[in-house]
């Protein structure tokens, strides 16, 4: 199930050598036509459908098209991902749409500090993990 | 020197003290609890192939996590894993999971993850007494969409941006070149820029995730790359170890996960949670139905919860029978869940259906969409897939490593450093974690955390380690740069430069890799059969895909990391057909069969298998290594 770029709304990221979906892709596949300056996923069929460049493209220019070798056209799954929630637009085969909206975190970005209010090291010979200061491990 | 072109790469040395190989959960776990324990004066590095925010098994979401023990005891957490693995699993290594996995999910929580809680506890962290969701005994519903990005914030932040190399493919590990059996670097290549890395260490932790697409996968067109596990894991953890000499294990075991067909969602909340049921074609349910057959694999058929492969093996009978299409009738499970429901409770019981599939497959509310399926109104097929390798799973193979020092195991089970492998100064965990399941996200992530905590012991016990790399670093570079030279050598000589008698692409090859595995190696096509013989045709044929490896072709930097990933399919692909052949009986029926060993063993094979690669030699030695149960399982209400 490859992704898609809309011609019209991909702006190439305004002429950086890397776009947002190309950082972004865990598998290498998109990619940036420098003369066109519009981006397209090189390998088609090697696309998981994780949707993580759709849901990072800053002017929603991505979606995703089922494989068509087995899936009937027509249908569509588009996400609209902020900093704590994400919608979910489901386009039916036979023109129903459902739309689902769930949280996804709790905290602002990149608020997290990782060693904050958090133990010191204690003892590098311990099985305790830096966090467990003050715990009993049980063991076998 | 002049600038550096594709095919005149840069060569790039660095030298840090632990590097971190990979960018997923057990590597983000490593990179954060490394961090804590190491003074200033140890560098840490992390070199992903991908970006952080989105890259291993997790980069999509999750909608569970599969361990978290809450009220359970370590002992039951062994206990079921045990099981589910049909009695072959390290207790140490699992138990050590299992004690810790709690207090990295209180992490996840504080860090930003949505966990659900029962109505009771709305609002109350887990660690504050919060009740969580159970969609099992050991699974807690999540919003996972964020997950990856969440945990992998953390991970940056602790490690600092400095020190994180992204589309970076580490593709070989390098000996120590004045001692024995020591890691002492890693080399790769930059998929951005024409930049060849050599990275000096004192200690490697490898978690690299699992293997996928080392079977023909059961789609065919464009739903290639729409895998189960990410398409993206090449088995790289395990081919790197090997070929400097780790010792591997159980790399028979695989997993077959039955799953929503063609788009592989996740099966897990609509049995455990929402209560549904999967019947064949004929509305029969195929467990019971089966029952018998499952008995001849006793004692496993009595445990909890019937072990994942053989409720597989009653499917597979169900279907070569003609008796499909297996189905999981989701109407009437939500028909049941809504008696009771105000319209605005059923509401949320469809969107909590759905979810499950958005949060982390996406993919399969495609295929629903495409087909007008709803769950309310139409049963949806089930199928079991093409073969995967990986350790965190419902699977247990992967790399031998020494277990936690302060349980009651065999010596020979605590060697070393907690999660270090046989070669000395090398670590691993996740998926790269050999005879210990059932990990997931969270599991994986601790796992991590214990190797980066063991990585810095190690370090400061080996203080005046100088890395010195075996080989010469050109011819490394020269080797990496293997199919660039093919490419450039010989692109002319046609008139179509894919088609050309000097190269192999790099695609080619994973489908002729496909192809053998398929039909050799108990892929779908067999029903996941084989035998002697065709494992031996299989290795025959193999070994020529080896050879022809050296021909792969790289036209640009993505085929190059196409070329190396597929380079690492194939010796991990020999790693399980070398241990298939090795095992002789069946272990795992619904997963594999051994055709001409049909029955389980336990007399002769409730034991390890273990292989070995000589680095110098390049030759495979196979070995039995003793179980032993920690905790004492019981089967039936017999003591097993």
């Amino acid at each position: 199930m490859p992704t898609f770029v809309h011609t019209d709304k991909c702006d190439g990221c305004k002429g950086g050598q890397v776009a947002v979906c190309m950082y972004i892709c865990p598998h290498d596949l998109m990619k940036l036509d420098t003369a066109r300056m519009k981006a397209f996923n090189q390998e088609p069929d090697q696309c998981w459908e994780c949707q993580c460049c759709v849901k990072a493209c800053p002017q929603q220019a991505i979606e995703v098209r089922s494989f068509q070798d087995w899936v009937p056209m027509g249908g569509a799954v588009i996400p609209l991902r902020t900093d704590s929630a994400i919608m979910w637009t489901i386009k039916f085969r036979d023109g129903e749409v459902k739309r689902f909206k769930f949280p996804n975190r709790t905290t602002p970005v990149d608020s997290i500090d990782p060693y904050g209010n958090k133990p010191p090291a204690g003892d590098l010979d311990s099985p305790y993990l830096f966090t467990e200061a003050g715990k009993t491990l049980p063991t076998i | 020197m002049s600038e550096a072109t594709f095919g005149n790469p840069q060569i790039v040395e660095y030298k840090t003290d632990i590097l971190i190989v990979g960018g997923g959960m057990a590597a983000c776990g490593a990179a954060f609890e490394a961090r804590r324990w190491a003074g200033e004066d140890v560098k840490i590095t992390l070199v992903d192939k991908a970006a952080m925010d989105r890259s291993g098994a997790v980069a999509q979401g999750l909608s569970a996590i599969n361990t978290y023990l809450g009220e359970n005891s370590p002992d039951d957490y062994v206990r079921m894993v045990s099981a589910d693995l049909m009695g072959i699993t390290r207790d140490d290594l699992v138990y050590d999971v299992g004690r810790h996995v709690d207090d990295t999910v209180h992490l996840f929580e504080e860090w930003g993850l949505p966990i659900w809680k029962q109505k009771e506890t709305e609002g109350v962290a887990l660690k504050d007494g919060g009740k969580p969701v159970r969609s099992g005994r050991w699974q807690i519903m999540i919003n996972g969409e964020s997950y990856k990005p969440i945990v992998a914030e953390a991970a940056k932040k602790a490690l600092g941006i400095d020190n994180i190399f992204e589309r970076v493919f580490i593709v070989k590990l390098l000996l120590d070149s004045k001692e024995q059996n020591r890691i002492a670097g890693a080399v790769g290549f930059s998929v951005r820029e024409d930049k060849i890395y050599v990275f000096r260490a004192n200690a490697i932790i490898i978690a690299g995730g699992g293997a996928v697409n080392v079977f023909r996968p059961r789609s065919t067109g464009e739903g290639m790359g729409r895998t189960w596990y990410p398409v993206w894991n090449a088995g790289s953890t395990y081919a790197m170890a090997a070929e400097v000499g780790a010792e591997l294990t159980m790399m028979e075991n695989r997993f077959v996960p039955t799953r929503f067909k063609d788009g592989y969602g996740p099966v897990g909340a609509w049995f455990l949670l929402f209560k549904s049921k999967a019947t064949n074609g004929f509305g029969e349910d195929y467990v019971k139905k089966n029952a018998h057959m499952l008995a001849e694999f006793a004692p496993y058929d009595t445990a909890a919860v019937v072990p994942t492969c053989l409720r597989n093996h009653a499917m597979l009978h169900e279907m070569k029978e003609g008796r499909g299409p297996i189905l999981m009738d989701t109407p009437s499970a939500m028909k049941a869940l809504g008696a009771n429901m105000t319209p605005r409770e059923a509401k949320h019981l469809e969107a909590e259906a759905w979810e499950d599939f958005l949060d982390m497959c996406i993919g399969q509310a495609g295929v629903w969409a495409g087909m007008n399926i709803r769950p309310e109104e139409t049963a949806s097929e089930l199928m079991p897939t093409e073969p995967y390798l990986l350790g965190s799973h419902s699977g247990c193979c992967g790399i031998w490593v020494s277990g936690p020092e302060d349980l009651n195991s065999p010596a020979e089970w605590k060697w070393g450093y907690n999660r270090m492998t046989t070669v000395t100064g090398l670590f691993t965990a996740g998926d790269g974690v050999g005879a210990s399941g059932h990990k997931f996200s969270s599991g994986s992530h601790t796992e991590g955390r214990i190797a980066g905590k063991n990585a810095v012991r190690f370090v400061r016990d080996h203080k005046g380690f100088d890395p010195a790399l075996k080989g010469d670093i050109k011819a490394i570079a020269e080797d990496i740069y293997l199919p660039v030279r093919n490419y450039f050598e010989h692109k002319d000589k046609t008139t179509a430069e894919d088609v050309n008698p000097h190269y192999i692409l790099p695609r080619m090859l994973q489908m002729r890799l496909q192809k053998i595995m398929d039909e050799y190696v108990a892929g779908t096509s067999t029903y996941y059969q084989t035998n002697g013989k065709l494992l031996q045709m299989g290795l025959h044929y193999l070994t020529m895909l080896k050879e022809d490896s050296q021909k792969m072709r790289a036209k640009d930097l993505h085929e190059l990391l196409r070329a190396w990933e597929n380079y690492h399919r194939i010796v991990t692909a020999e790693a399980h057909l070398r241990h298939i052949l090795f095992r002789e009986e069946t272990r795992y029926p619904g997963f594999f069969y051994r055709s001409d060993f049909p029955k389980l063993d336990e007399a002769n094979w409730k034991c390890f298998v273990n292989s070995r690669v000589d680095p110098e030699t390049k030759e495979w030695t196979m070995m039995k290594k003793k179980h032993v149960d920690l905790v004492e399982k019981h089967y039936g209400g017999a003591k097993h």
